[in-house]
């Protein structure tokens, strides 16, 4: 629709402006945000980072944070949005999180991504950034042999920017109300189960991102309207520039240059996928409580669709799900490619 | 055994000083004499560490010349002739100069290293292959490298470096090689006899030829390489380091995960190795035990592996459409990952075809997987293979991706069933790939029309839009663009020889099929001829059946229509 501009040059004068606009945004939003524990100074030169926004999250973070630390990651920039469950005490006590706090519209700050480009902008220059959300957790390939410093590394010898990481949504077998996962205890030893092999893309000509679609979230609850279920593509990992910027969630960036990721001749870029632990008893109530809010995409009609499929008691695991092994599984299912990385 | 080597090592490096470290006193510890040239652009501050560091090891010099080299240029060269100068001088009982990098590891002991090149001290080991003859060169200028200037720094002056070299090949310019040169290309890295390396540096006209070279593409790729013929008795054209680029030229890093690879290929040095893998680090080199052994290196298994992630890289996996990996229409490589047939009006013709064909292959025998209103899987589960949903919307959302990961995520062949009442969306897709197999019966769906029992309006107007479907898709089936293994028959022609027709296909689909013996149960085609003569008479043109329908009663129809 927004590439019928006509002439290319069109196209591009309109995403440097979109693109100086959301830089903008991420500036004047940024001024929402208030420090807590402030620890930027300990960021070495060439550190991975991470950033994430988050609220009501505290089961989720000791896992969370070893999971990440494990890979490499050697900071984390955290913006609390309000939480009320003592998570921020949590975060403030951990040596490697820099911690800022804000009550600001969720929703008003483009769903957390103008506070994430503020703090891209002001600590991400120049390092390998990860921006995720507390229930994502990254894969890649030869995870198990190799730090995501050795992948970083290796992009950047290969003149890289940015990698590609689908969503995968991991659920569990049986009721989703039924699956506890305790506070600390890898959430994927219970929604340890994904579809592999039902999903759809599209190719966005103007941002140029694939526009990906489908897993268990779109049969189960989006069959009356599959244009609405949720994007899985992301590209979660990129050495940030002074000129970037995240346009929806981390679905895409501009410049437009970041979000080619694939190769369009036949061949195979390197990929990963962010294991998605969005499927546990907690989303329940979480989906009742983000419905009251009204604070997401979309007029929050993800989380309707949620709430009435919830009502039928769901349960998405079918006799076609497979459970989760690791990444070479992912890699053989065609879900995330080595590229040339051997 | 002729008189013993004494192997001297030239270290070029340009990062990582920990890395090479380690690295120089490996060769050190080995026996070997080092010297370490280190890029100019390394600060003077953590040159004084590197020195430090290796300050109780004799055998190593620093080159006191350093360069500011830059990847591709003649620094490179003056760097390694400076640092060989500077250790023949240093060591002059050198017998072998081993060329490495300051992310050259060696894998097995010096001492094998020296024993291996004791084997034959005359030999030099540099891999030097013609320029004119096979091209040895991934992804870049071959022959191009001698006969045009590159005064431009590839990396920092990319936008100079491409126009300038398109200027010279429309001016044709061509420099010539000084006389009695031949062009040679080969590896980077080599290990040449005191001698010959000698007689390299010491050449009359040495002058002349770093003139030459100077503004070449490339020179360390090929300065010793075409030198080396024209100094050498005995040139054993192979690099002794192991060191594997992509297609883009680029060398492939070595992890921890490559260490038993490594061991099994038995080779003396590989490069590169990043420099976080502390496995291989402290794994390599291979101590010791007992008496040395002199077998050749093996690369081939890393090769293997290294070519097929290339291969992977370049060509993908066929019928794979995936984040990473999304090719553009005729760039597929494969549309679909494996062979798969479509079965167009059969089941028009048979109400229980699809029955009676899963009775006959060993495939996954689907009802219509594009049909109106839903997707029919074997068993019509709501869930089919992959977990892609049988909702319709769904699958119109994206067909080709629904299609292509069916075929792709099932172990068996994928066989279903068509007509013109399902999505048309695929018709170019499926009719241009290869992996198809169609048997297409076109007019077939006149016949659940004759026994519909509709209105003859309605039936008049589904006739017209089924008709002007199926003539759509017959220009495509009529193209010359058909890459599927197409059967097409017509109605008419078809209900002559049902089965040697039926039997051809399923042969060809699945060869251990079970015979045909005989056909399901079919629908009654008598009165065909007359409702399509009353379409006719309504003004329709019905087509695609055929000339020749099996005989109507033709009388009874006429006195019909005369009531």
């Amino acid at each position: 629709m927004r590439g019928l501009g006509g002439h290319p040059l069109v196209g591009r004068l309109r995403r440097r402006a979109e693109r100086q606009r959301l830089i903008a945004r991420g500036i004047l939003g940024g001024g929402a945000l208030r420090a807590l524990s402030d620890r930027t100074r300990r960021i070495g030169p060439g550190d991975i980072l991470c950033l994430v926004t988050l609220r009501d999250e505290r089961a989720r973070l000791p896992w969370f944070l070893d999971y990440y630390r494990g890979l490499g990651v050697r900071h984390f920039l955290m913006v609390d949005n309000d939480s009320s469950d003592g998570g921020a005490d949590y975060l403030r006590a951990q040596p490697d999180v820099s911690l800022w706090w804000t009550d600001a519209s969720y929703k008003a700050a483009r769903f957390g991504m103008d506070w994430m480009n503020a703090l891209l902008r002001r600590h991400g220059r120049g390092h390998w950034c990860l921006t995720v959300d507390p229930d994502e957790f990254l894969v890649y390939p030869h995870m198990d042999q190799r730090p995501l410093t050795a992948l970083t590394s290796w992009l950047e010898s290969a003149g890289r920017r940015s990698f590609p990481a689908m969503l995968l949504d991991m659920y569990p077998k049986g009721p989703i109300e039924e699956a506890l996962c305790a506070q600390g205890q890898d959430p994927f030893a219970v929604a340890r189960w994904f579809d592999p092999a039902n999903y759809s893309i599209q190719k966005n000509a103007y941002f140029g991102n694939l526009w990906i679609q489908g897993g268990p979230r779109r049969r189960a609850f989006f069959s009356h309207d599959p244009l609405a279920s949720p994007a899985l593509n992301k590209i979660p990992l990129v050495k940030w520039d002074a000129r970037y910027a995240y346009v929806s969630s981390t679905h895409m960036l501009l410049p437009r240059g970041l979000n080619l990721v694939y190769d369009e001749d036949g061949g195979e870029l390197i990929s990963g996928c962010l294991l998605h632990a969005k499927f546990l008893s907690s989303f329940a109530a979480k989906s009742a409580e983000e419905l009251d809010r009204r604070q997401h995409y979309g007029d929050s009609r993800e989380y309707r669709a949620y709430h009435d499929g919830l009502h039928r008691g769901a349960d998405l695991w079918c006799s076609e799900s497979r459970e989760y092994r690791d990444w070479r599984q992912l890699e053989d299912l065609g879900l995330i490619s080595r590229g040339n990385w051997a | 055994m002729t008189a013993a080597v004494r192997l001297g090592v030239v270290v070029l490096c340009h990062g990582d000083l920990d890395l090479v470290a380690r690295l120089a006193r490996i060769w050190a510890d080995g026996g070997a004499r080092v010297a370490v040239h280190v890029d100019a652009k390394v600060s003077a501050a953590r040159l004084g560490g590197l020195r430090r560091a290796l300050a109780e090891c004799g055998d190593i010099i620093f080159v006191a010349r350093r360069h500011r080299c830059s990847w591709g240029r003649f620094s490179l060269v003056r760097a390694t002739q400076d640092a060989a100068t500077d250790l023949l001088a240093r060591f002059p009982d050198t017998t072998h100069v081993y060329l490495a990098s300051g992310a050259c590891l060696p894998l097995r002991p010096i001492a094998e290293l020296t024993a291996y090149l004791a084997a034959d001290p005359d030999r030099d080991h540099i891999e030097s292959v013609s320029s004119r003859d096979v091209g040895w060169t991934v992804g870049g200028l071959s022959h191009e490298r001698f006969t045009l200037f590159f005064p431009f720094d590839w990396k920092r002056r990319r936008w100079l470096f491409d126009r300038f070299v398109a200027w010279q090949r429309r001016r044709g310019i061509c420099r010539r090689m000084p006389s009695g040169l031949s062009p040679h290309l080969g590896s980077q890295w080599w290990c040449l006899t005191a001698r010959t390396l000698r007689a390299i540096l010491e050449d009359p006209r040495r002058a002349e030829f770093d003139r030459f070279f100077r503004f070449t593409w490339i020179p360390d790729e090929s300065y010793f390489q075409t030198l080396v013929r024209r100094h050498s008795a005995q040139v054993e054209s192979g690099s002794l380091t192991m060191a594997k680029f992509d297609h883009t030229g680029r060398p492939y890093l070595l992890y921890d995960d490559h260490l038993d690879m490594l061991a099994d290929s038995r080779c003396f040095v590989a490069r590169k190795i990043w420099p976080g893998a502390s496995r291989l680090l402290s794994r390599f080199p291979l101590p010791v035990d007992g008496r040395p052994r002199v077998d050749p290196p093996q690369p081939a298994r890393m090769s293997r592996i290294i070519d097929q992630t290339v291969r992977r890289r370049v060509l993908g996996r066929p019928g794979l459409y995936m984040q990473s990996r999304f090719p553009r229409k005729d760039a597929e490589n494969g549309k679909t990952s494996a062979p798969y047939a479509v079965i167009q009006g059969l089941t028009d013709i048979f109400p229980d075809f699809e029955g009676w064909l899963r009775g006959h292959l060993s495939c996954d025998v689907h009802g219509h997987l594009f049909g109106p209103e839903g997707v029919e899987f074997a068993g019509r589960p709501r869930i089919g293979p992959g977990a892609i949903s049988a909702d319709p919307r769904i699958r119109d959302r994206d067909p080709q991706g629904f299609l292509t990961s069916l075929i792709r995520i099932t172990d068996r062949m994928q066989v279903f069933q068509f007509s013109p009442r399902d999505n048309q969306a695929l018709n170019w897709f499926i009719a241009t790939d290869p992996n198809a197999h169609m048997l297409v019966v076109t007019g077939a769906w006149k016949l659940p029309l004759l026994h519909s029992g509709m209105p003859f309006d309605d039936v008049r107007r589904v006739f017209a839009q089924l008709q002007r479907i199926e003539l759509e898709q017959l220009d495509v089936l009529n193209s010359l663009w058909v890459r599927a293994r197409l059967h097409h028959h017509d109605l008419g022609e078809f209900l002559r020889h049902p089965l040697p027709i039926l039997q051809d296909v399923l042969l060809q689909i699945d060869p251990h099929s079970v015979p045909v013996a005989a056909l399901p149960a079919m629908r009654d085609p008598t009165g065909l001829d007359g409702m399509l003569r009353r379409l006719r008479n309504s003004g329709l043109r019905p087509r695609l059946t055929g000339e020749d329908l099996p005989a109507a009663d033709l009388p009874i129809t006429e006195r019909t229509a005369a009531e």
